[in-house]
């Protein structure tokens, strides 16, 4: 792979417990087949987040993981969104 | 000889490739080679090798083109070039070739990465391409990263030299004896030397792009249809911006080759050479940074090729994406209360233009025929007949024997036939920054040469009366005035998508009006009640009176109880709630907390907090959620028109009698002011004693600013506030204040008592002179006066000096206006160009025009936000109050 992808700082763990970090969680194969045919798209029709992205790496997830990502929404309380993990 | 006629062949394009045009098509599309610079001959003929060489296709009237035969309305135009005498670089593409110039090696030209890691990438590309385009781009930026940072070639082990790029066109190496210049030529060795198997990981097709074509030797020149020269009345002809610019290039070009020839020194030819290079970028793009922009002899900028399609203006966003429409009118709009909300008044002058495309059936035939009975020129008529039969077009202007026309109407003609009264019309006031800006109406004819618009319409479009155009637009086909009347009807649009509040309702008269007619002390005779029903329109009996004897009268909240739905419940604070008027209960004393109970109006005023436009939540909102966009406009209809009708009775008017208070209220303002002035004194003196205790974290300076600015503002207000308890409650400046009709408390107080303290930049007023604001002031006067504080008010007038300070203040919002609107309009534009493809699909999501997720629910909720409670999707409060009694003290929000 090209440079630089996963830089080997390590990342302050307690972002997690941030308040504005929303809760990340990668699924596991079965819950993200469950997840792709009930929003009726193809992996590549998901937005992306960045392997590089601090919560990712700390998380551990390897590109093609779906996270799933719980918001808090002015509208509906809490939201529920899905992005595929990509190499950049 | 090519010929473009009548029986062309008509093909449908299936794609569009934008590649680099390689030199083999300029060659071959080149009609005239051009050598010299002269435009024309002293006899006027045009100079054959010149830029206006004939063949590049004819343009006078007249004229046969030498290549194709053709008159003017049938050539094509056709390109011509100019062989450059040493090649240049095509600007827009150098920063491409700068990739291709890090990426590859020096010597063997491959690219700087070892063959297995090559082989890998082109694979992972190939995938990446079919189902991650966009990743496919990032891969490709890292994979040029990763080969511009080899400093050695793995192939042929040469070493490699870091490049150093000048937009637009130079290009040094840094070598170890120093940094060198790459001339095109050195340029166009190293391109041609890139393998094709390599190119698509540098981001380039091999199919379609050769690197070596961003190098030209050969000048491409468009036809003279591109750059058509103008012949001026005095006979005189001017050539377009293009032809000079290329009469330049031509005329550097000469030089250069001529330098050449005469084997002058290199450093002389290096410079025409240079010169040259600008001049085609500037050709190309003028604006262009680091370049000598081509001038007219007046030093204005020539339009080159790029400044012709770039802006707002330019061929793009001017001509491609700007569409114009027939059957369009515009004119000033004017006030009509009387028509409906749905509806707009059109002049019959436009009627008689604007038509419809109406086919004649078994059923309107009748009625088709009265049109053509009738005529062009006589309202309502037809203009033109296609005939089923014979397929022809009857123009009405021509024809004497209208009768025999109308006779011979069949089913299946067309009667082209004028506007008439409920034709649906799209109706638009720009800017147009909303859904809501384009409205469907419903036609009425009116004489006059206005549009008509029922003043309560005015919110959406943001309009008013002062001179306002709105433009107008009659829909040909039964779809789509189906469709406008279901989806753009003005009765839809009662609540804004927005947030689901009223962008309709009552503003200024209206709002005074319901107040004057829903105030406690308002008793209203037979006489008065019928009037008032009248105007609404009102069919059906007349309630009970309150009062029977000894005469009957009837109160305003009876009358207005008429038109509120039989269950229709509410409460809520009326805008007149506030100050000495605030109740939080419905046993309130003022009259200023709305009750409905079964459609009874039980207490509380109708002002803007009931019935105007843009309050969420108010009595017409509630009925448009509850009972439907019908209901709400058919209160809008027939009540509102009351409140209209109830200012005709009792008269709304102003003068300076309204603003006055009396003597002793005036002497009153003047003590406070006078308290007011002695404090701040001691604060001033206080501030050079040094006494004066800084706040924590301020310094003393902005201590006493900001102690000062605290004083003057509870000076204002309580000067407002003693000027309003002088005031009469039914003066009419106070009562449109008070309802929320027009003015504020603010407002008053600057006409009765003060204008206050002037505001600039957010401080007190402070520049002008050195030390202080006016000479007429001494210097490092802090007192009020000296900066911006107006002790006068409009009614008694302003001195010298405050006017000034006042004229200050004001500019500055004026100053802000301008500002604010070009740059949120930039804003916006920039928005909806990125968000206009995204759509709701039908399973829910937010998609984008490649079908990826946006959103996995629209808005998260799934709500429709036009359907909503000012954005919330469901209301429990309003819930409760809905389905249970009204309670003893209704204490909620």
């Amino acid at each position: 792979m090209p440079s630089k992808t996963r830089s080997k700082k390590r990342i302050d763990y307690r972002i997690l417990e941030h308040e504005l970090v929303p809760q990340h969680r990668v699924l596991s194969f079965e819950e993200a087949v469950e997840v792709l045919k009930r929003l009726g798209v193809k992996p590549h029709q998901l937005p992306r987040i960045s392997i590089n992205d601090p919560v990712v790496r700390l998380l551990g997830a390897k590109p093609g993981d779906i996270i799933e990502i719980k918001r808090r929404s002015p509208t509906a309380g809490e939201a529920t969104y899905y992005r595929i993990v990509v190499v950049f | 000889m090519v010929y473009i006629g009548e029986d062309r062949e008509d093909y449908i394009i299936k794609s569009i490739v934008m590649r680099m045009l390689p030199p083999r098509e300029i060659n071959k599309m080149a009609r005239v080679t051009i050598t010299r610079p002269e435009l024309y001959e002293s006899d006027g003929s045009p100079v054959p090798g010149g830029p206006r060489d004939p063949h590049f296709g004819a343009i006078e009237p007249g004229e046969i083109c030498p290549v194709c035969g053709n008159t003017r309305e049938h050539c094509p135009g056709h390109f011509g070039r100019l062989e450059l005498a040493r090649p240049v670089i095509v600007p827009y593409y150098s920063d491409h070739i700068y990739y291709m110039l890090q990426a590859t090696c020096r010597v063997c030209g491959r690219l700087l990465l070892p063959q297995e890691k090559i082989d890998r990438y082109k694979i992972i590309l190939k995938k990446l391409k079919k189902r991650w385009p966009l990743l496919a781009e990032a891969f490709l930026k890292e994979v040029r990263k990763e080969a511009a940072a080899t400093m050695e070639c793995p192939h042929c082990k040469s070493r490699q030299f870091k490049i150093r790029y000048i937009r637009p066109i130079l290009f040094y190496e840094e070598r170890p004896e120093g940094e060198t210049r790459l001339t095109p030529i050195d340029i166009r060795e190293r391109l041609e030397a890139i393998r094709d198997d390599e190119l698509e990981l540098l981001g380039m097709d091999p199919e379609k792009n050769r690197p070596e074509w961003a190098v030209i030797s050969t000048l491409p020149v468009p036809p003279l249809a591109v750059r058509p020269p103008i012949t001026l009345e005095t006979g005189l002809k001017s050539e377009d911006d293009l032809t000079h610019a290329l009469v330049e290039i031509i005329r550097q070009n000469k030089r250069l080759s001529n330098l050449i020839e005469s084997s002058a020194p290199e450093t002389m030819i290096e410079d025409a050479w240079l010169a040259l290079q600008f001049v085609i970028a500037a050709y190309i793009d003028n604006e262009l940074p680091n370049i000598y922009p081509l001038t007219h002899k007046s030093q204005r900028m020539m339009k080159t090729l790029a400044q012709r399609l770039k802006g707002k203006e330019g061929r793009l966003r001017g001509n491609l994406s700007g569409k114009r429409v027939n059957f369009s009118s515009r004119t000033v709009i004017s006030p009509d209360p009387n028509i409906g909300i749905n509806e707009v008044g059109v002049p019959v002058e436009v009627a008689k233009v604007l038509t419809f495309p109406m086919r004649v059936t078994p059923y309107n035939i009748e009625e088709a025929r009265r049109y053509v009975l009738n005529g062009p020129y006589k309202w309502p008529g037809a203009t033109f007949v296609y005939k089923k039969r014979t397929g022809k077009q009857i123009d009405l202007r021509f024809q004497r024997n209208y009768k025999q026309l109308a006779e011979s109407l069949e089913v299946g003609d067309i009667v082209e036939r004028h506007m008439i009264d409920g034709d649906v019309v799209l109706f638009n006031r720009q800017p147009s920054l909303h859904r809501m800006s384009i409205l469907a109406h419903k036609v009425r004819v009116m004489p006059y040469k206005t549009f008509r618009l029922n003043p309560l319409v005015c919110p959406p479009y943001n309009a008013d009366f002062d001179g306002d155009e709105m433009n107008l637009h009659l829909m040909r086909s039964q779809e789509a005035r189906a469709e406008a009347e279901e989806l753009l009807l003005v009765e839809k649009h009662i609540r804004t998508p927005r947030y689901g509040g009223p962008i309709i309702g009552g503003r200024q008269d209206y709002v005074s009006g319901a107040y004057l007619l829903t105030v406690k002390n308002r008793l209203l005779t037979e006489k008065e009640v019928i009037d008032l029903l009248g105007a609404a329109g009102y069919k059906g009996e007349l309630p009970e009176p309150a009062i029977l004897a000894p005469r009957k009268l009837w109160t305003g909240k009876q009358i207005v109880s008429l038109f509120l739905p039989d269950d229709f419940n509410y409460t809520g604070r009326a805008k007149i709630n506030s100050g000495p008027l605030a109740c939080d209960s419905i046993d309130c004393l003022h009259d200023s907390y709305i009750a409905i109970n079964r459609g009874k109006l039980l207490i509380g005023v109708f002002d803007k907090a009931a019935i105007g436009a843009e309050v969420p939540e108010n009595v017409l909102h509630k009925i448009a959620l509850e009972y439907g966009d019908a209901k709400a406009r058919e209160l809008l209809d027939t009540m509102y028109k009351m409140f209209i009708r109830m200012l005709d009775l009792r008269g709304l008017t102003i003068s300076l009698s309204d603003i006055d208070i009396p003597r002793e209220a005036r002497e009153e303002i003047q003590k406070l002011i006078r308290e007011a002035k002695t404090e701040i004194e001691k604060l001033i003196s206080d501030y050079r004693a040094g006494r004066l205790e800084p706040i924590p974290g301020r310094t003393l300076e902005e201590t006493l600013e900001q102690k000062i600015i605290g004083r003057l503002n509870s000076l204002f207000s309580e000067a407002g506030k003693t000027a309003t308890k002088y005031m009469d409650p039914f003066n009419d400046v106070f009562v449109m204040a008070k309802t929320g009709a027009r003015g504020s408390e603010v407002n008053i107080t600057q006409m009765v008592a003060l204008l206050g303290q002037q505001v600039v930049r957010g401080k007190r007023v402070s520049r002008g002179f050195r030390t202080r604001t006016l000479a007429h002031f001494k210097p490092g006067d802090l007192s009020p006066e000296a900066k911006g504080f107006v002790k006068g008010n409009f009614r008694y007038g302003l001195r010298p000096t405050e006017v000034f300070f006042h004229a200050a203040a004001g500019r500055e919002g004026l100053v802000d206006t301008a500002v604010k609107t070009s740059q949120s309009g930039y804003m916006q534009r920039r928005l909806m160009n990125a968000e206009q493809d995204l759509y709701v699909a039908y399973d829910g999501t937010v998609r984008d025009s490649y079908g990826h997720l946006v959103q996995v629910r629209y808005g998260e909720d799934g709500a429709d936000p036009m359907a909503t409670y000012h954005g919330k999707a469901v209301n429990v409060d309003r819930l409760i109050e809905m389905y249970g009694e009204i309670r003893e003290s209704t204490n909620h929000r």
